[in-house]
C-alpha cells in the first residue's frame, strides 16, 4: 500500500479538526457550568432580599434604638437589588452580609427577641441562605477557575481565542473591614 | 490547588473502583467457569452466572433505593418539619451541586446516617433523631456533606451492584457445595476416571475460596468508599473538623442500631452494628474511625494555611465562627 502526502496532510487535517470539535465543545460545557452555578447563587441572592422585609419587620418593635442598623441593612438590601454586573452585585452582596451580621450580633442582647419563635425561624432562615449564597458562591468560583484555566492552557486558548471564550469574573469574598489598610497611628 | 487535587482522588478511587468490580466479575467468571466445567459445558457456567448476576443488578438498580429506607424505619420530613436539618441538606447540595435530595428521619436514639439512590437526580439522605439531637450544626453539616459525597460520586449503585455480584458468588458457590455434597459423591466417580475427579476437587476448592475472595474485595471497596466520602465532605464544606468532631461523637457515645440490617450496614456513616474499633480489619465494611479522624484532621491543617486557597475560599471561615 501507498502512502502518498496528500493522504497524511488530510489525516492531520481530520485529526485537527475532530481536536478543535473537542475542544470547543468542552469550552461550551465549562462556560454553561459557570452559568449554571451563577444562576444558583441567583436564586439564594434573591431568597434573602425576599426574607429580610419580614425580619427587619419582626425586630423593629424590640429594637427601637437599633434604628440605624435596621436601617443600614435595608439600604444594603436595595443596593444590592439594582446592582447590574457580576462585580457589583458580589460588592453590594458583602455590603448586606456585613449589615446582617451586625443585626444578628445585636440580635444577642435582646432576650425577648430570641424567645420569639417567629424571629427565631427567620434567623435561621436567613443565616442559613447566608450559607447557601456561600456554597453556592464556592461552586461557582470552582467552575469560574475550571473555565479560566482551561481556556488560558495551551493548546485550548487556540480555540478559545477563535470562539471568543473570554475569561469570567470571579464571586469575590473580600469583606469591606478586610480591604481597608489598617490605620497606624504615627503621631507620638 | 485544594480542588485540583480532590479531583485527582476522585479520579484515582474511581479507577480502582472499576478494577475492582472487574475483579469480582472475574471471580464469578471463573466460579461458573469450574461448575460449568464439573457439569459438562464451562460456557454453560459461566453464562449462568454472569446473567444470574445481571438480573439481581437490573432488579436492584429500578427498585432497590427505597429497600434500605424501609428497613430502616425512615419517615420522609418536610422543610416545615425538621427546618435546620432540611436548610443543612440543602446547603449542601448546593455545595455539591446536584439535586435537593429526599430527606428522611429515623426514630432511634443511636446516632448514624446514610444516604440511597441510584444517582443523584433521585438520591435521599436519612439521619437518626439521635443524632440530630447530639450534634451541632457544623457536626451535622459534616455528616450530610459525607452522605452528599457518596452521592456525588455514585457511591451507593456502586456498592449496590458489587454487593449484587458478591451475593450470585455466594449463592451459587452455596448451591454448588450443596449440589455436589448430594449428588457429587455417589458411586460413579469410578466410572468418570482420575481426571474427572481432580476437577470436581479443584471446582470445590474454587466455590469454597471464592465467596471469601469476594467479601473481602467488598469490604476493601466499602473502606476506600468511605475514605473517600471523608474526602469529599471536606471538599464541600471546607472545615474538615466538623466532621471529625462527630465522628468522635460517633466513635465513643454511641448505641448500636440493630433495626439498620446487615445487608445495609455498609450504607451507614459509622457501623451500626459494631461499636468502633481501632484496629483494621480485612473484614470490615468501615475504616477505624481513629484512622478517618486522622485523616480529616491533617486535612484541616490544608485547609486552615493561609494562602492556600485562591479565589472565593468558600464558607469555612463563617462556619467556623457559628456555632449550631
Amino acid at each position: 500500500m501507498e502512502f502518498s502526502p496528500l493522504w497524511i496532510v488530510a489525516a492531520v487535517a481530520v485529526i485537527f479538526v475532530l481536536w478543535f470539535f473537542g475542544t470547543y465543545n468542552v469550552l461550551v460545557r465549562l462556560k454553561n457550568q459557570v452559568k449554571n452555578a451563577w444562576a444558583q447563587i441567583d436564586v439564594q441572592l434573591k431568597r434573602r432580599h425576599d426574607l429580610i422585609p419580614n425580619l427587619v419587620e419582626a425586630c423593629k418593635g424590640y429594637m427601637k434604638f437599633e434604628q440605624e442598623t435596621l436601617n443600614k441593612v435595608i439600604e444594603a438590601r436595595s443596593k444590592a437589588m439594582s446592582a447590574q454586573s457580576v462585580k457589583d452585585a458580589a460588592q453590594a452582596e458583602n455590603m448586606l452580609t456585613g449589615a446582617l451580621k451586625s443585626l444578628f450580633a445585636l440580635v444577642e442582647n435582646y432576650p425577648d427577641l430570641k424567645a420569639n419563635t417567629n424571629v427565631m425561624q427567620l434567623m435561621e432562615e436567613l443565616s442559613s441562605t447566608e450559607n447557601k449564597i456561600s456554597f453556592a458562591r464556592q461552586f461557582y468560583n470552582d467552575a469560574v477557575m475550571r473555565y479560566n484555566t482551561k481556556i488560558q492552557q495551551i493548546p485550548a486558548n487556540v480555540v478559545a481565542g477563535i470562539g471568543k471564550f473570554t475569561a469570567e469574573d470571579f464571586f469575590e469574598i473580600e469583606e469591606p473591614s478586610e480591604r481597608e489598610v489598617p490605620k497606624v497611628d504615627l503621631s507620638f | 490547588m485544594n480542588t485540583r487535587s480532590f479531583h485527582d482522588e476522585i479520579r484515582r478511587n474511581k479507577r480502582t473502583s472499576i478494577l475492582f468490580v472487574a475483579l469480582v466479575a472475574v471471580v464469578l467468571a471463573g466460579l461458573g467457569w469450574s461448575i460449568g466445567l464439573y457439569l459438562g459445558d464451562p460456557r454453560v457456567g459461566v453464562g449462568i452466572a454472569l446473567l444470574f448476576a445481571a438480573i439481581q443488578v437490573l432488579v436492584l438498580l429500578t427498585m432497590g433505593d427505597s429497600i434500605a429506607l424501609l428497613a430502616a424505619g425512615a419517615k420522609e420530613v418536610s422543610h416545615a418539619d425538621e427546618p435546620v436539618l432540611y436548610n443543612v441538606v440543602e446547603e449542601m447540595s448546593i455545595a455539591a451541586g446536584i439535586p435537593m435530595p429526599r430527606v428522611f428521619v429515623i426514630e432511634t436514639d443511636s446516632m448514624n446516617a446514610f444516604a440511597t439512590g441510584m444517582s443523584p437526580q433521585r438520591a435521599a439522605v436519612a439521619v437518626t433523631r439521635g443524632l440530630m439531637r447530639r450534634l451541632n450544626r457544623d457536626e451535622l453539616q459534616g455528616v450530610i456533606a459525607h452522605e452528599m459525597s457518596h452521592i456525588r460520586f455514585y457511591d451507593i449503585r456502586l456498592s449496590i451492584v458489587v454487593a449484587v455480584m458478591v451475593g450470585a458468588i455466594v449463592m451459587l458457590s452455596d448451591m454448588f457445595l450443596r449440589w455436589a455434597f448430594w449428588f457429587g459423591g455417589r458411586g460413579s466417580s469410578r466410572d468418570r476416571g482420575q481426571g474427572q475427579a481432580i476437577i470436581m476437587v479443584v471446582a470445590i476448592v474454587f466455590a469454597i475460596l471464592a465467596p471469601i475472595f469476594a467479601m473481602l474485595l467488598q469490604f476493601a471497596v466499602s473502606r476506600k468508599r468511605e475514605y473517600l466520602a471523608d474526602a469529599g465532605a471536606a471538599e464541600l464544606t471546607r472545615y474538615p473538623a466538623g466532621l471529625a468532631s462527630a465522628l468522635r461523637k460517633l466513635a465513643y457515645s454511641n448505641r448500636p442500631f440493630k433495626e439498620a440490617g446487615k445487608a445495609f450496614s455498609h450504607l451507614y456513616i459509622v457501623n451500626p452494628l459494631k461499636p468502633a474499633t481501632k484496629l483494621s480489619s480485612a473484614f470490615a465494611t468501615h475504616p477505624p474511625i481513629e484512622e478517618r479522624i486522622k485523616r480529616l484532621e491533617q486535612m484541616a491543617l490544608i485547609y486552615s494555611a493561609p494562602g492556600e486557597e485562591g479565589n472565593g475560599s468558600g464558607p469555612a471561615a463563617s462556619q467556623g465562627r457559628r456555632k449550631g
